[in-house]
């Protein structure tokens, strides 16, 4: 009689953890490593084999929800409300085009920003353009088409006024402030400043100019604004020099714009608490802006006179997390503390963020082993290249996926063509279906700009030694 | 090829640890306690009998599913975290 044949356990990558003292979580959050193999339904191993790792997915439900939450929020709070997408937070065609379709306007600020709107068919009526440098040709048709253009600093008064003079046409402007909130530091380099007494002298000299209205006040107090008192106190300052400016001057200011940065749910590289204890919801910002402008317009209201639209650039929230990044682990290695490390076929070349954030990271299907902590290194021949310096995940294997996210804000804009190719972006759509956005990029996206001088193109002539 | 021997730490200072069937390891000398999972156990407990990898890839063969060449590189990796926490 044969014997049994014995059953073979399966093998998992050995691992040995330490114990270590004090290094809980008094909170109790622990970010977790659940799996997730989905985008809206959509499994993600198949799409990494038909456009290659790495990957970016986008999802076409979250960010048309984002963008119907951010509306719902404010618009239920202060009766004219209007939104701006940030271009430069994610200016893909496909990103750019849906929020547009959600009724937001395009935020732009630069001359290539400006035309790739256009070109999307957003007239220029919609274009909001910010920014400290707008070159005389994009300055003129952006006057001539209309759009709100926002003042950053004297010359750009001087130049305006002479284009609109140019057109015979006089132009409606906005200026950039900057002041003390008191809660987040002052971003000075950009606008007017309120308390030096600056922002009062643009306002009187655009007053006093024969080609240009001043019609509206814009700042942009920072980036990742946590603390809601601290837009409480912005739309608080900027009500109140709106009512000084017309008291002093002719003008009539028909919107105040507060910009951006509220924050997404990531999380903040030193930052103890997890996002979801920490970010305030879009109803928190909404319930601070507009709880101080009706305060600081009660008199304004109970005299009959009409109130400014509410303009928001956000950008970061809208679009953070509606984004992945897919990367699969090409590597692994023991560094000589004891610490396991990974090496992804993506780093900061397109995580740009990770320069600032600790991005969640999720395996794409349940991983066998004790989590330990692991550093996750990017591709690049380069030392700064580090995805996550620190992060408890399970023994990794070459090929097994790992989801990073949120992805979606600043590092479709931000990346780098650096060393690697970029890779493509796909989308999910509402219906279920899988678009490219954007197309992995190959060699001539590089090249095609090259151009060689025609007594290099032997790269090794005759007569070299070998 | 493969290679017969690899650069663990020394032996006694490996015999010394305490080990529990379920994974825990205490070092009696250095106070500190360790959690291992069942393949590293495994491991652990045959590299205190041989420190011969060829002897070590076949008794492990013989009771997990695994590749000769993806476990030499495990057996390799594992070598050096002993190394690190018990020399």
């Amino acid at each position: 009689m044969n014997a049994p044949e014995k059953i073979l356990k399966p093998w998992t990558k050995p691992s040995l953890s330490p114990h270590r003292v004090g290094v809980m979580n008094k909170f109790g959050a622990v970010r977790q490593h659940h799996h997730q193999d989905e985008v809206d339904g959509v499994a993600i191993e198949p799409l990494l084999e038909q456009y290659g790792s790495p990957l970016f997915i986008l999802s076409e439900k979250t960010l048309r929800e984002n963008a119907r939450r951010l509306r719902r929020a404010f618009a239920t709070r202060w009766p004219k409300v209007r939104h701006g997408w940030s271009y430069k937070t994610n200016y893909l065609n496909a990103v750019c085009s849906i929020l547009h379709q959600e009724g937001s306007w395009a935020e732009v600020v630069s001359d290539f920003e400006y035309h790739k709107a256009r070109a999307l068919g957003v007239p220029g009526s919609r274009i909001i353009f910010n920014g400290p440098w707008k070159p005389s040709a994009i300055l003129e048709q952006a006057a001539r088409e209309g759009a709100q253009i926002h003042l950053d600093h004297l010359d750009e008064i001087y130049a305006l006024e002479q284009v609109a003079k140019g057109l015979n046409k006089k132009v409606a402007v906005g200026i950039r402030l900057n002041f003390d909130t008191g809660y987040t530091e002052s971003w000075s380099r950009f606008g007017f400043n309120l308390e030096s007494g600056a922002a009062m002298d643009a306002a009187q000299r655009i007053a006093s100019s024969e080609w240009l209205n001043l019609t509206g006040l814009h700042s942009h107090i920072g980036t990742f604004i946590l603390d809601v008192r601290a837009y409480a106190a912005q739309a608080r300052i900027m009500a109140e020099f709106m009512e000084k400016v017309e008291a002093e001057t002719a003008c009539q200011i028909e919107y105040l714009d507060v910009g951006g940065g509220f924050a997404s749910r990531n999380a903040l590289q030193g930052v103890y608490l997890p996002p979801d204890q920490l970010v305030p919801s879009f109803d928190q910002y909404a319930e601070a802006i507009t709880g101080a402008l009706l305060e600081a317009t009660r008199a304004r209201s109970a005299a009959g006179q009409p109130l400014p639209t509410l303009i928001l650039e956000t950008g970061r929230a809208m679009v953070d997390d509606a984004e992945i990044l897919v990367t699969r682990v090409v590597g692994g290695k023991r560094l000589p503390d004891g610490r396991r490390a990974a090496i992804l076929d993506a780093g900061v070349n397109l995580l740009f963020t990770a320069f600032w954030y600790n991005h969640e990271v999720k395996p794409l299907r349940p991983l066998d082993g004790i989590p330990e902590e692991t550093v996750l290194y990017g591709p690049l021949c380069m030392n700064i290249d580090i995805v996550r310096s620190s992060v408890m995940l399970p023994p990794l294997n070459v090929g097994d996926a790992l989801m990073v996210r949120p992805a979606g804000a600043y590092n479709n804009t931000q990346w780098m063509q650096f060393i690697q190719y970029r890779p493509a972006v796909v989308m999910v759509t509402q219906a279920g279906k899988v678009e490219v956005v954007r197309a992995a990029e190959r060699l001539s996206a590089i090249n095609d700009f090259e151009r060689l001088p025609e007594s290099l193109r032997v790269p090794f002539p005759q007569g070299l030694p070998e | 090829m493969t290679r017969q021997t690899l650069d663990f730490p020394n032996v006694e200072s490996l015999k010394r640890l305490a080990l529990s069937e379920s994974g825990f390891i205490f070092d009696p000398v250095t106070g500190n306690s360790f959690t291992v999972n069942h393949t590293g156990l495994a491991l652990l407990q045959l590299i205190r009998q041989t420190l011969d990898v060829g002897q070590i890839t076949k008794r492990l063969q013989a009771e997990f599913v695994i590749d000769a060449s993806v476990a030499e590189r495990d057996v390799s990796e594992f070598a050096g975290l002993l190394k690190v926490n018990f020399q």
